[in-house]
């Protein structure tokens, strides 16, 4: 599904460049839930944002189900964005003044799916969610878990070929984050491929596979013994 | 048909109405804008109209040519010499210029702008006598409080009747006295009162104070033969009235043996030079109101475009939001573009209507047009549509750079702000 090779990615400082990934290799399946771990600085936030399209890489190759992703303008990623990719940030992002049922709707938006469709699609995934009652609540009404289930509802609706959640627990108590894990198990359950950074030990263990980052290298990467999050909630 | 995509409408309406003061703030300008360009014109529009009815009733395409005294001499004649014309040289220069529409000879009693005693029952008015043909009525209307004008029938017969102004009837007649069918005494001969005319109110050729008799009943009653004391001429719509003007006056040298260099013994009046002076100067008075309106309405415009940047910059993390779930730069663009063109528009055909307003009032109160040159002060629908255009098309072209703004943040710069 997800292939990387030799990915470099260096920022310029002024008159220095700093090198931030230095020759990732890296692929994933169809159905692999990864957790992408490292220290801040590791170089994690970077990868998951070429993984996302939000920024190109330097060097090095990526296909994304066998699509080659390089030189793209804004428009292109944008298109792929929106048909390959779902988000999940750790700041929810959801878009406070639309209700959780328009922000589910609004990738099928930019695919111009029609109104009545694009309403019965979102209400599909927030029932997914467990937030089918909320549907015309605004997000300022929503607890924090709630607000990150809608946003992994929103993250869903345009059916991407891949999940991406960058700290998706990060601002949530720990209860919540099993909560919310518990729901992306159960996503990747259904045969979605997931990729998730964290620092959180605990987190990374409810994935499948752990990718560790160190100054821009995979320093290890192990597929683990999934601990359902499902006993904790 | 994104312009009918009721979610664009849903999220413009609703990013307008989240701060609504601010909204209306940024409206003022060009709701300001709107009601001076719109005023300026209908003002100016209103002037305009006002001339036009300064000089409804003469045509403007007209000249009148009289005889005055020679200032050369010539093939033996003296200076000083009177040109006196005569009824044929009427048919010669119609049949010579073509372009002439109307020509009606006229005579006048006594010298030029000359006083003639009229009697009636004891009571006398100083009046200026013409004998006239009816045709003169194509040249400067006169408006008829009642009666008739003379016509054909009255020249044919050399009928003995007179159209006098509302200031002889004054002098003549008591008050609310009925003049039809009474008669008045001019030199010793009677004439029935036909018509009382009212003077056109700010051009003045005849005077106030009038007697319009048949020009041949004039021949006729004072003896005047073959005279003529002077031509009022129409050419037709797209001949220049000075070329004409010219030519007559080239026959008439000819004819009179007048030295073709004296500027002085045939008068003339162009009657278009007027006309000309004041469309140019409404025509000018115009395009300066545009000219004001339009850059007034870009000042409006441009406040717009600077409310939009500050509501970019405070959306930049929203609108990253947008991009990584994949709206494309056009999308966006086209969101805050038309979230431009709507508070211009709005706000334009909110001031619009105030002008409107104002305009109507303005109307109402001054604009019979009796005191000063004020006509209906209204603008026009082309106007409208051309001021409207040009402010949706600034619109266009000033929310192009708060959208510019927008799509130049990346979306991965956006997303990090918090």
């Amino acid at each position: 599904m997800i292939e990387i090779k030799d990915l470099h990615k260096s920022y310029k400082m002024g008159s220095n460049s700093l090198h931030v990934l230095k020759g990732i290799n890296f692929s994933a399946e169809e159905g692999e839930l990864v957790a992408i771990m490292g220290s801040s600085g590791s170089g994690k936030s970077t990868l998951l944002n070429i993984l996302g399209m939000l920024d190109g890489a330097d060097s090095g190759e990526y296909n994304l189900d066998n699509v080659p992703i390089r030189d793209l303008n804004e428009t292109k990623a944008a298109q792929y964005r929106n048909k390959f990719l779902g988000f999940i940030f750790q700041s929810f992002n959801l878009i406070n003044y639309k209700s959780a049922l328009e922000n589910v709707a609004l990738p099928l938006y930019y695919q111009k799916v029609n109104r009545k469709v694009r309403q019965e699609k979102a209400l599909k995934y927030l029932e997914q969610v467990g937030l089918k009652d909320w549907a015309t609540h605004l997000p300022s009404e929503l607890s924090g878990g709630q607000k990150q289930r809608v946003a992994i509802a929103r993250a869903m609706a345009a059916e991407p070929k891949v999940l991406l959640a960058d700290e998706p627990t990060g601002a949530l108590d720990s209860t919540t984050s099993y909560e919310v894990m518990d729901l992306i198990q159960k996503i990747n359950d259904a045969g979605n491929t997931i990729l998730v950074v964290t620092h959180e030990e605990d987190i990374a263990h409810m994935c499948k596979r752990i990718v560790h980052l160190k100054d821009g290298v995979i320093v290890e990467d192990k597929k683990i013994e999934q601990v359902r999050a499902a006993q904790y909630v | 048909m994104w312009l009918f995509d009721r979610d664009l409408w849903v999220e413009i309406f609703h990013t307008l109405g989240q701060n609504l003061f601010r909204t209306f703030l940024t409206m003022l300008g060009v709701i300001f804008a709107m009601i001076i360009l719109v005023l300026l014109l209908g003002s100016s529009n209103g002037m305009s109209n006002g001339f036009n009815k300064v000089f409804a009733g003469t045509a403007s395409n007209s000249l009148f040519v009289w005889g005055q005294s020679t200032s050369e001499p010539y093939k033996g004649f003296e200076r000083g010499r009177r040109i006196r014309y005569k009824i044929e040289d009427a048919e010669l220069i119609k049949k010579q210029i073509p372009e002439i529409e109307v020509l009606a000879p006229r005579i006048e009693l006594g010298s030029h702008r000359g006083v003639v005693t009229v009697y009636r029952k004891g009571q006398t008015s100083g009046s200026s006598v013409y004998g006239d043909y009816p045709e003169i009525d194509n040249i400067t209307k006169k408006r008829l409080v009642e009666g008739r004008f003379l016509n054909q029938t009255d020249i044919d017969d050399s009928k003995k009747v007179c159209v006098i102004g509302e200031e002889t009837y004054k002098l003549l007649f008591e008050k609310g006295e009925k003049a039809i069918g009474q008669d008045i005494r001019i030199n010793g001969v009677f004439f029935s009162v036909v018509g009382i005319f009212k003077p056109n109110n700010n051009i003045n050729i005849d005077g106030e104070n009038a007697v319009f008799i048949p020009f041949t009943t004039f021949q006729k009653a004072f003896n005047s033969g073959d005279r003529m004391g002077w031509m009022a001429i129409s050419v037709e719509p797209n001949t220049k009235v000075v070329v004409v003007e010219n030519e007559i006056k080239e026959i008439l040298k000819k004819k009179y043996d007048i030295h073709p260099k004296d500027e002085r013994a045939i008068g003339s009046f162009d009657m278009s030079e007027i006309f000309n002076n004041i469309t140019a100067f409404t025509t000018v008075l115009k395009g300066f109101s545009f000219f004001v309106g339009i850059f007034t309405l870009l000042a409006g415009v441009i406040a717009i475009s600077n409310i939009l940047l500050i509501t970019v910059k405070e959306r930049t993390k929203e609108i990253g939001v947008r991009r990584a779930l994949g709206a494309t730069p056009k999308v966006v663009k086209r969101q805050i573009v038309v979230e431009a063109i709507v508070l211009t528009a709005f706000a334009g055909l909110i001031g619009f209507a105030i002008a409107v307003g104002f305009l109507a009032i303005a109307d109402s109160l001054w604009g019979s047009g009796d005191d000063f040159p004020f006509v209906k002060p209204m603008v026009s629908v082309p106007q409208f549509v051309i001021s409207f255009i040009l402010m949706v098309g600034l619109s266009v072209l000033i929310g192009l750079i708060p959208a510019n703004r927008a799509i130049r943040v990346r979306p991965i710069e956006a997303l990090r702000e918090e």
